[in-house]
């Protein structure tokens, strides 16, 4: 979702009142998220894409999200994929996830900037076979049939754990993957415990003794927070912190 | 012809000491011979033996489970058969030896050989999780897993549930596991609602086991243990009726649990007591 101001011009009478409002609203908009700078490989990715969907995406606003580009410090030619993408029917409206440099050159384009936003659906251009995708991680499954009793430890080693049933207190579930709980925890559960950061834990009933992401961990003496105690929910690692976020609101 | 028994091994186990489970083995295995099974209880508590107190018969100990083991005793020479009951027999523990008497083998052969003449093998546990506890929960079939309700004995509980599910011969053999039972004794339903003590649903939550039996609290029992009279033999006692209850549930009845709420006390049970 972008956000947008516009402008909403009111009855062409001039003689009273106010010549516009001024109103906020929110658009969804699609994204090019560009992951190769060649304008020829996005030309022919575009037209193979635009080719399915032509009606859909006729005079469609989009936002070129260069991100993936940016980081990697290659440039693009922001009057070129204008004129591109103009050709193909399709209007650039914004640039997010540019550099200084792209920002000031995509506003030569006549592109605005746009700042934050979450990714919903990507339109991919596929690249030139540059770059693998992003893969956080390949584990193994282990699987737990029953119930983790006080006094048990269980460890998945390079493997993601599932556990059909309840870890009570007393109890310690380790894995080098994630660790998917269907039923609670109750007791101590480690994901990633070599190192992993992309890992998490998943149960239904979050009431831990402890939990730990790459070696991230807290103990709760106390209850979790009354809007997560109890209720099914994950841990995750953000930004080196551990966060907490119930499931399936 | 040799009969053909389908003979069951019970332990009754907890983790926690003084929960109740030799009132528990003593009652349940009196139980199942008031009813036509021929019946057999075991004490693994060597060093501290209590059930043949419990049975009423300790004065008639002559060799006991270790003998046995050690095979300085027949089977026919320590099993005492109980003063009511013919269908009843205790094989009691040895007051002298200590846990390291018991051997996988030893006290298989026993077993087996029980197996052969008993419809039911109960087993009452020692506390702890040492060589005595793994010993009487190894060969199970069923268990009954005495609870009182607080954390500190639910926890010990959940420590036996991962032991019987792990380290008994059904495990091991990687057959279908122990079916367990949980039997919540000392319920007092007044200290439930005061919050003193955890409830029902607690428990039940805590353990997710299956629960066969609600035991109340109640003065009964104690005075049964002091007469060598197993409680469940008490029809006016409360936790004897709770107690013949859970035997008709094992063996497949329905029946509603009883004594779950606060009982109000009229003014003659106020003097003359419950």
């Amino acid at each position: 979702m972008q956000e947008d101001l516009f402008i909403e011009e009111t009855s062409a009478d001039t003689t009273q009142g106010p010549a516009f409002e001024l109103k906020g609203s929110s658009f969804t908009l699609p994204i090019l998220r560009l992951l190769s700078s060649d304008l020829a490989s996005i030309e022919r990715g575009l037209s193979d894409h635009l080719a399915k969907n032509a009606s859909f995406f006729e005079n469609a606003p989009f936002v070129v999200d260069v991100e993936h580009l940016s980081e990697r410090g290659w440039d693009v030619d922001f009057s070129l994929l204008c004129e591109l993408m103009r050709s193909k029917n399709i209007v650039p409206v914004g640039v997010r996830g540019a550099n200084q440099e792209q920002q000031a050159s995509a506003i030569n384009a006549g592109m605005a900037v746009l700042t934050g936003g979450a990714l919903q659906s990507l339109t991919v251009c596929e690249p030139a076979p540059l770059l693998p995708p992003t893969i956080s991680y390949q584990f193994a499954t282990k699987v737990i049939d029953q119930p983790v009793r006080s006094g048990q430890q269980i460890y998945a080693r390079d493997a993601d754990l599932v556990i059909l049933g309840s870890v009570s207190g007393g109890a310690e579930v380790i894995a080098d993957g994630s660790i998917h709980i269907y039923g609670a925890l109750r007791g101590r559960a480690l994901a990633g415990a070599s190192g992993s950061e992309n890992t998490r834990i998943f149960a239904q009933i979050l009431e831990p003794e402890l939990v730990s992401v790459a070696g991230n961990y807290q103990i709760f003496e106390e209850r979790l927070p009354e809007s997560i105690h109890g209720k099914a929910g994950q841990v995750y690692l953000f930004e080196n912190k551990l966060s907490f976020l119930p499931i399936g609101r | 012809m040799k009969e053909i028994r389908l003979s069951k091994v019970i332990v009754v186990t907890s983790g926690k000491g003084g929960v109740g489970k030799t009132t528990t083995s003593a009652s349940v295995a009196t139980g199942l011979a008031m009813l036509g099974h021929k019946t057999v209880v075991i004490d693994f508590d060597v060093g501290l033996r209590n059930l043949d107190l419990i049975m009423g018969c300790e004065r008639r100990v002559v060799y006991d489970f270790v003998n046995v083991i050690n095979e300085e005793a027949s089977l026919k020479q320590a099993l005492i058969k109980d003063k009511a009951h013919d269908q009843l027999f205790i094989l009691p523990a040895s007051q002298t030896r200590d846990k390291d008497a018991f051997t996988k083998e030893g006290v298989g052969r026993v077993m087996n050989e029980l197996r052969d003449s008993f419809d039911y093998i109960v087993c009452d546990s020692p506390a702890g999780i040492e060589k005595g506890a793994i010993m009487a929960l190894y060969y199970a079939d069923e268990a009954l897993v005495v609870t009182n309700p607080e954390v500190s004995s639910v926890r010990d509980s959940d420590r036996i549930l991962g032991i019987l599910a792990a380290k008994s011969k059904r495990a091991e053999d990687g057959v279908e596991p122990i079916k367990e039972h949980l039997v919540i004794t000392r319920y007092a339903p007044a200290r439930v609602e005061s919050g003193e003590m955890l409830s029902l649903e607690d428990i039940q939550e805590l353990l997710g086991i299956n629960l066969i039996g609600v035991i109340p609290e109640s003065e009964s029992v104690l005075q049964a243990s002091n007469a060598g009279v197993p409680v469940i033999r008490d029809d006016t006692s409360i936790s004897g009726q709770a107690y013949q209850d859970l035997i008709a549930r094992f063996l497949g009845e329905e029946k509603p649990m009883r004594f779950l709420d606060v009982e109000k006390r009229g003014i003659l049970k106020r003097i003359f007591g419950a």
